[in-house]
């Protein structure tokens, strides 16, 4: 019996003011799976991540037809709590964004928000949350220092942590890695590994060789359509779109 | 290179230094004329009596009790709605008529002359609200007067904290008071008290609007709604009706070291902000 | 979905911002009240115009008082502007950045002492030695002319300072290529491209020295005749409000309050120029 997907993306039509982005998309993706939406500048990967956090309700003038079913709901039904939804679906950015606070309360600002209050409870999430994102042992010591200290790498682990102490289900990745060095990269996409056994990823990487790397499944996008979805390997060997392999083999970028 | 351009570089450089040096003594010399006169007046003594016979003799005690009150009026006042202000147009609104009407006003408010807040503060809380020369009606004269300045500063504050932050604390499902209040004041405080202290500055040194709204009593005020005369004011009238020279250069003497260290105060909050962020 | 208390938020932000606009709105909605019916009874023209002002036998006439004004501003628009922008080169292109760094927040500190000490200042050495040396009384429209000069020196200097400084680094660089001085650099430059910060300044410090009085009281003499040189004592427009509000009553009163009115419309003005050409760039 296959599993019901986490996220289910129906005939998704994204428009920023008169300009359609996203065009009749349809998407399933699998819990406990990472997925890697990729394509080349512009054809809509980050617009489709924060579609599915709804941070996109920001900008003005956006709007969307069609609908995204997180466990068979719509979230853009209009009795859902947003900010319930932002802590289910955590997103991490392109840049490392650390707040100007310690490494501790940046962390455990996301479970402030949602009024946990004992001091003991926010100190066990913290900790918790540090050490799947892989950085545990690096600051254990420092938790009350800046978090602008650290470095660029680190850093984005932080932010890493940040969303895993909301408890999500699923976590968001906009091109996690760019401006980061090889060693960082390599953390991080092992982390990543780890961390699918309890989430469901969706990750843009700024390179197809991340998708590679990382995903168990792959969707191409150009110029806001979804060409192609599939198992990483079928993609990438067999693409049954000309274009996917123009792409991935690098013929235009 | 013609000979000309080489000497008239020699020229304007000869002027520029000498004009600058020129302003920089001059400016000195005007601050320190004052203390060394006024300083040797400066003891306990002066700064705890209140005044007696009109100033000619006696200390200013309630003259700083006075300035202290109405500045602390206009600050509680002003500082909210300036702040809120400045959050209003920055984080709720697109520029769009709404805004930039309110800006509008903000700008035009901080150019109309003290003397004309002076005779608005007269009629409208004097005599209309019937508040009476007061501490009220002098603290809230100033209240509208710094205003302006304090919602340009805390508008500047609020733009430079990066966007990304906002957007962060939106991923992690904060609500929009949420952001702001957690994510968006910590980062703009020291912008934002910048410019509740130049403000303080303003109050200390206004003359023109509280002589007309606050009067010139000499007693100590005793509530809100007690008349006072503030050290600026009460330096006007010692010096401008000559009853007595070496109380007022005491007092210009302890406005201008107030005035001094509430700039020293912003100066390292501007270095700290400028420091830190960025 | 908003939440009800993000609403009500959102609502009580918005009443705080009008906050500004009530304030304008009230101000120019009383002085106006009272001050529109002396105007309508003397007459616009004979109020702006007339060249009497004695109240005790009312005659409300504020024009040796607008004379007053413009004199004393363009003195210090004449005497002030020249240096400070002098300054502000200083400051922006000549400078050793310890020696800047010190004078910038010292001007900056000149900004915040209160008018009335740069009025006895004047008082005690200007206006002696305008009278020891150039006759007259002392306390004259040069008096007022040179303490506003002075007074509006550190606005106009930080202001021109930081327009000098937002010129693009490209343009000096370009000139110096081109194998410009320094001084050729600054003249054909960099001053031409700040020159809307540097209109910006001038005229808030013009604004400024119109709106001056606590200063301009103590160094002007306050004669109400009108004045036939700069050394002879005159009246402005806020020296008017600031002496006589303390004892007017009844339509004297209402007279300042009219007087108020003029320089409201003044600064308006003002304003509107200096929006217009900042906004031109």
């Amino acid at each position: 019996m296959t599993p019901q997907p986490k996220i289910i993306i129906r005939k998704l039509n994204f428009y920023y003011q008169k300009k359609l982005v996203i065009r009749e998309l349809n998407l399933e993706i699998l819990s406990n799976e990472i997925l890697a939406v990729f394509g080349p500048a512009n054809s809509g990967t980050t617009t489709l991540l924060r579609t599915m956090n709804r941070l996109c309700d920001l900008i003005p003038g956006a709007h969307l037809e069609g609908e995204i079913l997180l466990d068979g709901k719509n979230i853009y039904a209009p009795d859902i709590s947003v900010t319930e939804l932002r802590r289910r679906v955590g997103m991490v950015f392109d840049v490392p964004t650390p707040l100007p606070m310690s490494i501790f309360e940046n962390v455990a600002y996301g479970p402030r928000l949602s009024s946990m209050k004992t001091k003991a409870a926010v100190v066990e999430v913290v900790e918790r949350a540090l050490r799947m994102a892989v950085l545990w042992d690096e600051v254990k010591d420092r938790l009350n220092t800046p978090a602008l200290r650290l470095s660029g790498g680190q850093q984005q682990r932080l932010c890493i942590a940040r969303v895993l102490a909301l408890e999500p289900e699923v976590i968001l990745l906009d091109r996690p890695c760019s401006g980061l060095d090889p060693v960082s990269t390599v953390k991080i996409e092992e982390s990543l590994q780890q961390l699918k056994e309890h989430f469901t990823i969706v990750i843009a990487p700024h390179n197809v060789q991340q998708a590679g790397r990382v995903a168990d499944q792959v969707a191409f996008m150009l110029m806001g359509s979804l060409i192609e979805h599939g198992i990483t390997a079928e993609v990438f060997e067999n693409p049954t779109d000309k274009r996917t392999g123009d792409y991935i083999t690098g013929r235009f970028g | 290179m013609r000979v000309s351009a080489r000497i008239s570089q020699r020229i304007a450089k000869i002027v520029i230094w000498s004009t600058a040096f020129f302003v920089i003594v001059l400016l000195l010399a005007i601050i320190i004329y004052i203390l060394l006169k006024g300083v040797s007046a400066l003891n306990w003594q002066f700064l705890s009596e209140i005044p007696r016979d009109m100033g000619r003799s006696g200390g200013i005690l309630s003259t700083v009790v006075g300035t202290l009150l109405v500045t602390a009026v206009a600050i509680v006042v002003a500082t909210p709605l300036g702040v809120g202000t400045a959050f209003y147009l920055t984080e709720y609104t697109r520029e769009g008529r709404v805004t930039r009407i309110i800006r509008f006003s903000a700008e035009s408010l901080a150019g109309i002359p003290s003397i004309v807040y002076g005779l608005f503060g007269f009629i409208f809380f004097v005599i209309y609200l019937k508040l009476g020369w007061s501490v009220l009606s002098g603290g809230l004269t100033l209240a509208v007067m710094i205003l302006p300045t304090i919602i340009r500063t805390s508008e500047e504050a609020i733009l430079t904290v990066p966007s990304l932050y906002r957007e962060v604390s939106f991923s992690l499902g904060g609500t929009k008071w949420q952001t702001i209040t957690k994510a968006v004041i910590p980062s703009a405080l020291p912008g934002i008290a910048i410019g509740i202290i130049l403000g303080i500055g303003r109050c200390v040194a206004e003359t023109a609007a509280v002589i007309l709204t606050a009067g010139s009593a000499l007693r100590m005020p005793i509530s809100l709604f007690s008349p006072t005369r503030t050290m600026a004011v009460h330096f006007y009238i010692l010096a401008r009706e000559g009853i007595s020279m070496e109380r007022a250069y005491g007092t210009a003497a302890l406005l201008i070291i107030l005035i001094l260290l509430i700039n020293v105060v912003a100066n390292i909050l501007v270095n700290r902000f400028v420091a830190r962020g960025r | 979905m908003k939440s009800f208390k993000e609403k009500i938020s959102e609502r009580v932000f918005l009443l705080i911002a009008l906050s500004a606009l009530s304030a304008l709105a009230l101000i120019t909605v009383f002085i106006f009240i009272k001050g529109l019916p002396i105007i309508a009874k003397v007459g616009v023209f004979n109020f702006v115009f007339g060249m009497k002002w004695a109240p005790s036998q009312g005659d409300y006439g504020i024009f040796p008082m607008i004379i007053g004004s413009v004199s004393v501003t363009l003195g210090a628009a004449i005497l002030g502007i020249p240096v400070a922008l002098c300054c502000s080169i200083f400051l922006a292109e000549f400078a050793p950045t310890k020696l800047s760094a010190l004078v910038r927040p010292a001007i900056q500190l000149l900004s915040g002492i209160p008018s009335v000490v740069y009025g006895f200042w004047g008082l005690i050495f200007i206006v002696p030695a305008i009278r020891n040396y150039l006759g007259g009384p002392g306390l004259s429209i040069l008096a007022g002319s040179i303490i506003l000069a002075i007074m509006i020196l550190p606005t106009v200097v930080s202001i021109s300072e930081v327009s000098l400084l937002a010129v693009p680094r490209l343009y000096k660089e370009g000139a110096f290529a081109l194998g410009a001085t320094h001084w050729q650099t600054i003249r054909s430059v960099l001053m031409p491209a700040a020159k809307s910060g540097i209109v910006a300044a001038i005229i808030l410090g013009i604004g400024r020295a119109i709106g001056e009085t606590m200063a301009v009281i103590m160094v002007l003499g306050n004669a109400v005749a009108i004045p036939q040189s700069i050394l002879d004592p005159a009246r402005t427009l806020t020296t008017n409000i600031g002496i006589e509000m303390g004892y007017a009553s009844g339509e004297h009163q209402e007279a300042l309050f009219a007087t108020g009115i003029v320089l409201l419309i003044i600064i308006m003005i003002l304003n509107a120029v200096a929006q217009y050409t900042t906004r031109r760039r």
